[in-house]
């Protein structure tokens, strides 16, 4: 048997979260008052998760590395957010929304997590509302809603393009209240450099503050890591610049096992990379996908003509062109997930039909949504036989009001009019479905240290839904976690405030400290960046959106020399004990290095496609669904959870068995 | 393309200030404004200088926390961009460019070019907030409508991004923008009624607490800003205020 033991509550399915809440222990008012913990990442997942515990009356410390909570990356994301409210009436329920998020993760996720998170999803609208997010509505006062790729219904909720900021800032505004009333303390431009453990429970952190480079000690009775992904191991990526994942591998390091890393989402719809200069990816949310059409030239001598400048998109007639996801995938069309718009863009581009310089793009057109909407504004404004151009100027009005943030952040990078000529796009490393392995209570394989939000791996399988993170991180922090750590701190009622004078803080302050001199004492021949660029290259090259087994083991070998290197060569600039965000990237990447390694490692382990993860010895060899991925359930229908022991190379592999006993494992086809 | 940075350097809080020349050559176009600040570090470095210091995170325009004065103005010479999306176009072979942390006494410098904008933080802690629980305890949020028309003007204010422009670009340092929009947002839903009166009592408060100046309605802020938060929300901020004060 294995020794992971995910605690899955026994039971139907959909009474699993209620009974469970109805058996746990609880911690009475008074002696929350006496119970500490500490929340590192104050996105949706850390802010909520925050707010939540503090207005329990429990003493929380958080932890940001942004100079404000309201600046973690939670505030980039676009599209919306997931709900079963069935507000629309065309069928959606908990059971569909859960159903579309395990057959969307690809059979990788675990039934119970992912019906917990659809159970309470509706319950996310009505908090938020209540808080004050501003929330998109129709003309009737009622909430909108519009639709996301995998999914044949419309229950995504969202505010203009920017629905991850309004939900941050509505968590920051619940951890606000919490702060005036003293019960959130809150460590600003504050990193966390190592997890500490005291008879084997999470009991502290050692942290630096990044103004004053002083290392300091916090301790509590558990400790919450909701500090997002690690995308930014491709350096390249969506994610921000100090995106990282330094508490999640301290943790990793200190005993929570890491689950699943090679499950990486890369977003079809990303604003291409323009050349060698580039130091982060834009996203242009899948939203898009609702109104825009995919499309190369049919002709591959008309993609050398765009490629070369002689021809313009808008110059190419209908018959010209392949819609590809169109023809590929009828019944789903644009809106495939988000794993099969990216690899189906990769195989046009591979094959040649690629539209910008590099010929790694794609083109996304809203030519025919302008007309339709045009044609639809100008029935309801009560305007006949409309000209062409008040046609084109109402239908862009339309779309204006839907996407307007986005098609002007578009035109402000590329320089051209998304308007007047098609998107160009290609896909990006936006997401990680990895993360630190965690059971039902959302508890690490260390007692006491919990992983909320995109720093867990549980809900979203091998490919996560579009919208699905938000109400993931929102489920975790406001309704999950309040409930499943006062079953843990149940137990700690009697035990005080943790000292922090004691020989484990010590000796975790001390490795923390060599290893900065280390890291400031390299031999100096190259920046951080310059590591971080080449780790990011190897993996977009051999751990990218298709992967096979030699290249993999490559991978493995040239990231285990360059992480050599750079403990040798790196060269960090100025001092320790003052601000050096130079010193802060070294920290970051030093534990890239590490877990790229065993991302690839845990991609090689994997010989199937599935999701996110395609391998290319693992594909359909005929019938309908020829060409496409090839899942194996009989081999591979488990968790990962890697245990740290030492060296990358030397981690080992411990399988969770996914049961699935109310979904009928298929093979996903959006055909 | 070569350009001349004339870039203001401060060792920290306490250690006076002074603006160095660095020259900069192959700068293209494409590059954002952040990324040509990245070839310059990666230049100091292999040299052994210290890089110079920003705040930048996102780089997609959303988190607020690049906040540059470029030849003078918050983000630069682009309308609603922050310095992160200002791309190196707007600029000709041969410009001198100066880049300046923003100044307002609230936002003492950190180093080199970043600041302190806890100010911003605490103006929020004061009374930026619905007091609901967040246990999910409530209505349905379909129970009170809200007409569409309020709904867009709410999300409108609440697209603020905190990054402190309005400040840097008012020659009185005022913060009435960013607190007002925060204001308005509550005040133009319904679920922000119940406190109007204490929210916009203890904000104002709290902003001249931290030392930012008055508002003289010049409206610099509204035409700095990256996120076009407009400058009706200082006047129904101050409707709100009269009311209140009139109540309080």
């Amino acid at each position: 048997m294995s020794i992971l033991d995910s605690k899955i509550p026994e039971g139907p399915l959909a009474d699993k979260w209620t009974k469970h809440k109805n058996t746990i222990n609880l911690v009475n008012p008074a002696n929350k008052r006496n119970i500490d913990i500490i929340v590192v990442g104050t996105g949706l997942a850390g802010g909520s998760a925050a707010a939540t515990l503090a207005e329990l009356g429990y003493n929380v410390k958080t932890f940001c590395y942004q100079d404000s909570p309201r600046r973690a990356h939670s505030i980039a994301a676009q599209g919306g957010i997931n709900a079963a409210k069935n507000y629309q009436g065309d069928g959606d329920s908990n059971y569909r929304l859960f159903y579309d998020t395990v057959k969307g993760g690809d059979y990788r996720s675990r039934e119970a997590n992912v019906y917990r998170l659809a159970e309470v999803s509706a319950n996310i609208i009505d908090q938020c509302v209540a808080q004050g997010v501003p929330f998109a509505r129709e003309y009737g006062g009622l909430l909108d809603n519009r639709s996301f790729g995998g999914v044949l219904v419309s229950r995504t909720f969202y505010a203009k393009g920017q629905t991850g900021q309004q939900l941050l800032l509505g968590a920051y505004s619940a951890m606000n209240r919490q702060i005036n009333r003293g019960k959130i303390q809150a460590f600003n431009r504050h990193e966390m450099l190592d997890l500490v453990k005291v008879d084997g429970k999470a009991r502290g952190i050692i942290a630096r503050d990044l103004v004053t480079g002083e290392i300091e000690r916090h301790s509590a009775h558990a400790v919450v890591l909701a500090t997002g992904g690690y995308g930014n191991v491709f350096f390249l990526s969506t994610n921000a610049m100090g995106s990282n994942v330094m508490a999640a591998w301290r943790a990793h390091r200190r005993g929570a096992f890491f689950a699943n890393p090679c499950y990486t989402q890369i977003h079809p719809t990303c604003i291409p990379v323009s050349g060698e200069h580039q130091s982060k990816l834009t996203l242009m949310s899948e939203s898009l996908r609702n109104d825009g059409r995919i499309w190369v030239p049919k002709r591959i001598e008309d993609a050398e003509a765009i490629r070369a400048g002689k021809l313009k998109p808008t110059q190419l007639s209908e018959e010209e062109r392949d819609y590809y996801l169109e023809r590929r995938y009828p019944a789903f069309g644009n809106l495939v997930p988000r794993d099969v718009a990216s690899r189906a863009a990769k195989e046009r581009c591979d094959a040649g039909f690629g539209v910008n310089k590099t010929g790694e793009a794609v083109y996304l057109d809203f030519a025919a949504a302008i007309q339709r909407y045009g044609k639809e504004k100008a029935l309801t404004s009560g305007i006949h036989n409309p000209s062409k151009e008040q046609l084109l100027e109402l239908g862009e009005k339309v779309i204006e009001d839907k996407y307007g943030n986005l098609f002007q952040m578009y035109e402000k990078i590329v320089d051209q009019n998304p308007y007047k000529t098609p998107m160009m796009i290609y896909p990006a490393v936006h997401y990680t479905m990895g993360g630190l392995w965690v059971d039902y209570n959302l508890q690490t394989t260390v007692p006491g240290c919990y992983a909320a939000g995109e720093a867990n791996f549980s809900d979203h399988g091998a490919n996560r839904l579009g919208a699905s993170a938000l109400m993931q991180g929102l489920a975790d922090g406001y309704f999950v976690l309040p409930y499943t750590i006062g079953d843990y701190l149940s137990h700690d009622i009697r035990t005080g405030e943790i000292p922090i004078d004691t020989p484990e803080f010590d000796q975790a302050e001390k490795e923390v400290k060599e290893r900065i001199e280390k890291l400031m004492s390299g031999g100096g021949e190259h920046s951080v960046d310059y590591y971080h660029k080449k780790l990011g290259k190897i993996m977009w090259n051999k751990c990218g959106m298709s992967r096979n087994a030699k290249e993999l083991q490559e991978a493995i070998d040239e990231i285990s020399a360059l992480r050599a290197d750079f403990w040798k060569n790196v060269k960090v600039p100025g001092a320790a004990d003052s601000m050096n965000p130079e010193l802060e990237k070294a920290g970051r990447v030093a534990d890239f290095l590490e877990l790229g390694e065993l991302f690839a490692k845990d991609a090689l382990d994997r010989n199937e496609s599935c999701g996110g993860h395609f391998r290319e010895e693992s594909v359909e060899q005929d019938g309908e669904q020829k060409g496409e991925a090839l899942r194996d359930d009989k081999n591979f229908k488990y968790v990962s959870a890697w245990e740290y022991k030492g060296e990358p190379k030397d981690a080992v592999l411990h399988k969770e068995d996914l049961v699935f006993e109310n979904i009928e494992l298929k093979t996903r086809s959006y055909k | 393309m070569n350009l001349t940075l004339k870039i203001w350097r401060q060792k920290d809080a306490k250690s006076q200030g002074k603006i160095i020349d660095y020259p900069i050559s192959g700068v293209e176009g494409d590059m954002s404004f952040l990324e040509m600040l990245d070839v310059l570090n990666e230049e100091l470095i292999i040299k052994g200088e210290e890089p110079v210091v920003f705040d930048h995170d996102c780089r997609e325009g959303i988190c607020g926390a690049c906040s540059l004065q470029i030849n003078g103005e918050p983000h630069g010479p682009d309308r609603l961009v922050t310095t992160c999306q200002l791309h190196m176009r707007k600029f000709n072979d041969g410009d001198t460019i100066f880049i300046e942390p923003f100044r307002a006494k609230a936002f003492p410098v950190v180093k080199d070019l970043m600041v302190d904008r806890s100010a911003f933080d605490r103006i929020q802690h004061a009374g930026g907030y619905i007091s609901v629980n967040t246990s999910g305890n409530t209505i349905d949020a379909n129970a009170i409508p809200v007409n569409k028309g309020d709904a867009d003007d709410a999300f409108a204010a609440a697209t603020c991004i905190g990054c402190g422009a309005c400040v840097a670009a008012c020659k009185n340092a005022s913060a009435m923008l960013f607190t007002s929009a925060k204001v308005s947002q509550y005040a133009l839903l319904p679920q922000g009624q119940v406190e109007a009166t204490d929210r916009v009592l203890a904000m104002v408060n709290q902003m001249d607490e931290e030392g930012f100046g008055n508002c003289t309605n010049t409206g610099a802020c509204e035409i700095e800003c990256p996120k076009g938060i407009s400058l009706e929300n200082i006047a129904r901020m101050n409707r709100e205020y009269l009311k209140a004060s009139v109540k309080g």
